[in-house]
């Protein structure tokens, strides 16, 4: 069985000599990488859940103006509508 | 009904304790004449505690609550919403804004010993003094 492609292969896309020309390689930026690595797995970072409950403002849109222009309607619409209040 | 609430028909009781629960709930009912439209389990419900006015407008279950006492909420919600909704468009008001400005009255309007939501989203117990309301409420 012959393995076909559909497409010429491409080279890969990184190549080895790209790393060793650069003065500020990966092997000059490991060592505070380590450092810190090092120092971070002495001790655990604790995430906390807030001890204010968290609420969400979904009538932030409403204004006074508004309300106040319909607080009539609404106390009529309880004299009105008892038996659904 | 389990009691006789009516204080103007003579009350005669076979046993004082009957008597003496029913006084308390008869002086709850004639303080509230809405409490005479309402649907008796709402009304227990709604005195017991276990269900509370919420801040948009509708009603919402505090605790506990079984199938059928969720059900009775569910119909009233859905029954205040289309009220909601007609009386917002002849207002030229949104849904939204119509059902927050009853929520402010239907607070105000809660009886000692009922729940309302207060501005933080919690529910609370009407106290003697005025309920805890949005800044923005009449």
């Amino acid at each position: 069985m012959t393995a076909a492609e559909l497409t010429t292969r491409a080279r890969p896309a990184h190549k080895a000599a790209m790393i060793r020309g650069r003065s500020w390689g990966p092997r000059v930026l490991a060592w505070p990488a380590a450092l810190a690595g090092a120092g971070l797995a002495g001790g655990c970072i604790t995430l906390k859940a807030p001890e204010e409950p968290i609420v969400i403002e979904l009538n932030i849109n409403i204004t006074q103006e508004v309300i106040y222009r319909l607080a009539d309607d609404v106390r009529d619409n309880i004299d009105e509508n008892p038996e659904i209040f | 009904m389990r009691f006789n609430l009516n204080p103007v028909r003579p009350v005669i009781r076979s046993g004082l304790l009957a008597l003496a629960a029913s006084l308390p709930l008869a002086g709850l009912v004639l303080a509230v004449p809405a409490a005479a439209q309402r649907d008796p389990a709402y009304q227990a419900a709604r005195s017991a505690g276990q269900v509370g006015e919420k801040m948009d407008g509708y009603l919402g279950i505090v605790s506990g609550g079984d199938a059928s006492l969720r059900a009775v909420v569910d119909d009233l919600n859905i029954k205040r919403r289309a009220n909601y909704a007609s009386r917002a468009q002849a207002q030229n008001a949104t849904l939204e804004e119509y059902a927050f400005t009853q929520g402010c009255i239907l607070i105000s309007r809660t009886q000692a010993g009922e729940m309302y939501q207060a501005p933080d989203g919690s529910w609370q117990p009407r106290g003697p003094g005025p309920a805890q309301r949005d800044p923005r409420c009449p």
